[in-house]
């Protein structure tokens, strides 16, 4: 009996690693592997076709020391991140109480409001593209209807992020949904006895809407961070061939190590660069963690 | 006294309601205006695109613009070329991760929650981090201009989806596999006859997910497909930029086109687009 049971478990044990398999073969060979390679190689002056040499600490020092673009791509990522991040979330959050309201319609507001964030890829730059451009876009056209007269936006140096933001914008509704569900989750009974207590649609936003949706807002914050760190596509299609745009206004960090990877096929100094990228972002990932004790309210109090 | 209270506060609602409505309407007015734009210019002469002042709709309608944009370039290719990457991405995903998503909810091993852990951490790596190994790789593998470095990976999972799948197959009773188990079926049987039409919502959602995510792929054909014959839509619509420069009507038209299929998924499976999302909310804890 005693022999049966443990080879039930036994039997149970394979199947599961079988179940798994394919992904522990991904894994290995997609990402364990290649992660390995790429920390080796960062200390080399590999180049694909003929040479690995060991070169030490030389690609980080050239990095930090003898390659202005490198820096110029940090703070364009970083100007990036430090508006978009705040701005998307600020905007779903808004999105998703104004869609929470009961009203007639709201089913059809919330897909409107979502579907921008479905469209991607090269045809929504393109679009955007028009969009921004100074003398025939909508947005010109706009602005000029109010009196302003536009910046020229991609070909202008100090624009070319704000409007890379602005297009960022037009599909925050992604992040509505994940909030708008959990908005849909808190019991009426707290607004209902709020209501007894007087208190008006701030307050309750305040002190029961925005405490029960920290942990989406911690969520939301931990990917579009991670996201928004490895920006790509942005600079690579929205400047002309890939440059980085007017003055590198558009050489995103992704895109510095794209060049140097696949332009001139530095390949030991674009895998150090991303390296110190998932540096960056692993600090931020876990300050995020650290502090979100302090402000993350999960239900229960289980803090897991 | 009383009555007057609630009568205030009637009104006042219905205020907000008001206010609120404008807002939303506002907002939907916003958000619509770039696809509008981007279909009315699609329509335009070029003589209409450059007027001053613009106009709001086509004056004079040229349903011709998507012909001749679809065929100054191989878009027809292009298209056959991403809706086979398409094909087997969305097969591969759905498998794989219907499979070992199954492994991860039902079945007990040791290390069960360890690996799981793995799952999740991979999702913080930077996809650049992998992404030149990754070549190398496949270069040596020899699979340089071809679709293998496209369509073999979604056949080892992926973490997002197996989540997801595991996040649904946990909602399933385990007395239904405990039964089935006595009953004498392995997990094979199980996961393959009772649970694969027990998420279907699931699959259509990874199967959606997908195939938007290899429709839009652009760093992976970029990278591995140098012949012009073996083409993807979006290098496709890249380079057309480069043929066509501010010709903004063809390149609206030929965006449009492009973007057609991804909208049309969208409106009828709009649903599945919500599940997705609420399987996603899963996450934050």
């Amino acid at each position: 009996m005693n022999r049966k049971t443990s080879s039930i478990r036994q039997r149970e044990e394979v199947q599961g690693y079988i179940f798994i398999l394919p992904w522990l073969i991904g894994f290995v060979v997609f990402v364990l592997g290649p992660l390995l390679f790429s920390l080796y190689g960062s200390f080399t002056n590999y180049n694909v076709t003929s040479r690995m040499d060991f070169i030490g600490l030389d690609n980080y020092k050239r990095m930090f020391t003898g390659d202005p673009l490198f820096w110029i791509s940090l703070y364009n990522t970083f100007y990036y991140v430090i508006f978009m991040v705040p701005l998307t979330t600020a905007g779903s959050i808004l999105m998703a109480v104004l869609l929470n309201q009961r009203m007639p319609g709201t089913r059809v507001y919330r897909t409107i409001y979502y579907m921008p964030s479905v469209l991607s890829g090269v045809a929504v730059y393109m679009l955007w593209m028009q969009i921004l451009s100074p003398e025939t876009g909508l947005l010109n056209t706009l602005l000029r209807l109010i009196g302003i007269e536009g910046p020229a936006w991609l070909f202008d140096p100090a624009w070319t992020k704000p409007a890379i933001i602005i297009m960022k914008m037009w599909s925050v509704g992604g992040g509505m949904l994940l909030y708008l569900a959990s908005m849909q989750g808190i019991p009426t009974q707290l607004y209902e006895s709020a209501d007894l207590d007087g208190a008006n649609a701030w307050h309750k936003f305040r002190y029961i809407t925005l405490p029960m949706i920290t942990p989406v807002i911690f969520f939301d914050l931990v990917t579009s961070l991670i996201g928004g760190f490895q920006i790509f596509q942005e600079g690579y299609v929205m400047s002309q061939s890939g440059d980085g745009g007017p003055m590198n206004s558009l050489l995103f960090y992704n895109l510095h190590m794209w060049n140097k990877a696949f332009e001139v096929f530095d390949m030991g100094y674009a895998m150090a660069m991303a390296w110190i990228l998932f540096v960056i972002v692993m600090i931020f990932t876990a300050l995020n963690l650290k502090y979100s004790r302090n402000w993350v309210y999960y239900e229960g109090g289980d803090n897991r | 006294m009383n009555d007057r209270y609630y009568v205030s506060r009637h009104v006042q609602q219905r205020r907000t309601k008001i206010i609120v409505s404008v807002i939303l309407l506002a907002g939907s007015i916003i958000l619509l205006l770039p696809l509008w734009w981007m279909i009315s210019t699609s329509l335009k002469s070029m003589d209409e695109i450059m007027q001053y002042p613009p106009t709001f709709y086509p004056h004079e309608v040229h349903w011709e613009n998507y012909i001749e944009a679809w065929h100054t370039a191989p878009f027809t290719r292009y298209a056959l070329n991403t809706l086979l990457i398409c094909a087997f991405s969305v097969t591969g995903s759905v498998l794989s991760n219907s499979f070992v998503g199954y492994g991860f909810a039902k079945i007990h091993f040791r290390g069960r929650e360890t690996f799981m852990s793995v799952v999740l951490a991979t999702m913080i790596i930077p996809g650049f981090v992998t992404l030149i190994p990754q070549y190398v790789l496949f270069s040596k593998l020899g699979w340089i201009n071809t679709y293998l470095p496209l369509i073999v990976p979604p056949f080892f999972g992926s973490a997002f989806f197996i989540f997801m799948f595991r996040q649904f197959y946990m909602t399933i009773p385990n007395e239904l596999v405990e039964a089935a188990k006595i009953d004498g079926a392995n997990h094979f049987y199980i996961w393959f006859w009772l649970m694969l039409p027990m998420v279907k919502p699931v699959l259509a959602t990874v199967a959606i997910f997908s195939f938007n995510g290899a429709w839009n792929d652009l760093i992976g054909p970029l990278l591995y497909l140098n012949d012009e014959i073996k083409y993807t839509l979006q290098i496709g619509l890249q380079n057309f930029r480069g043929l066509v420069q501010t010709q903004w009507h063809y390149l609206m038209a030929a965006s449009t086109l492009v973007l057609l299929p991804v909208l049309t998924i969208f409106f009828v499976f709009q649903r599945y687009f919500i599940e997705g999302m609420n399987l996603t909310a899963g996450m934050k804890s």
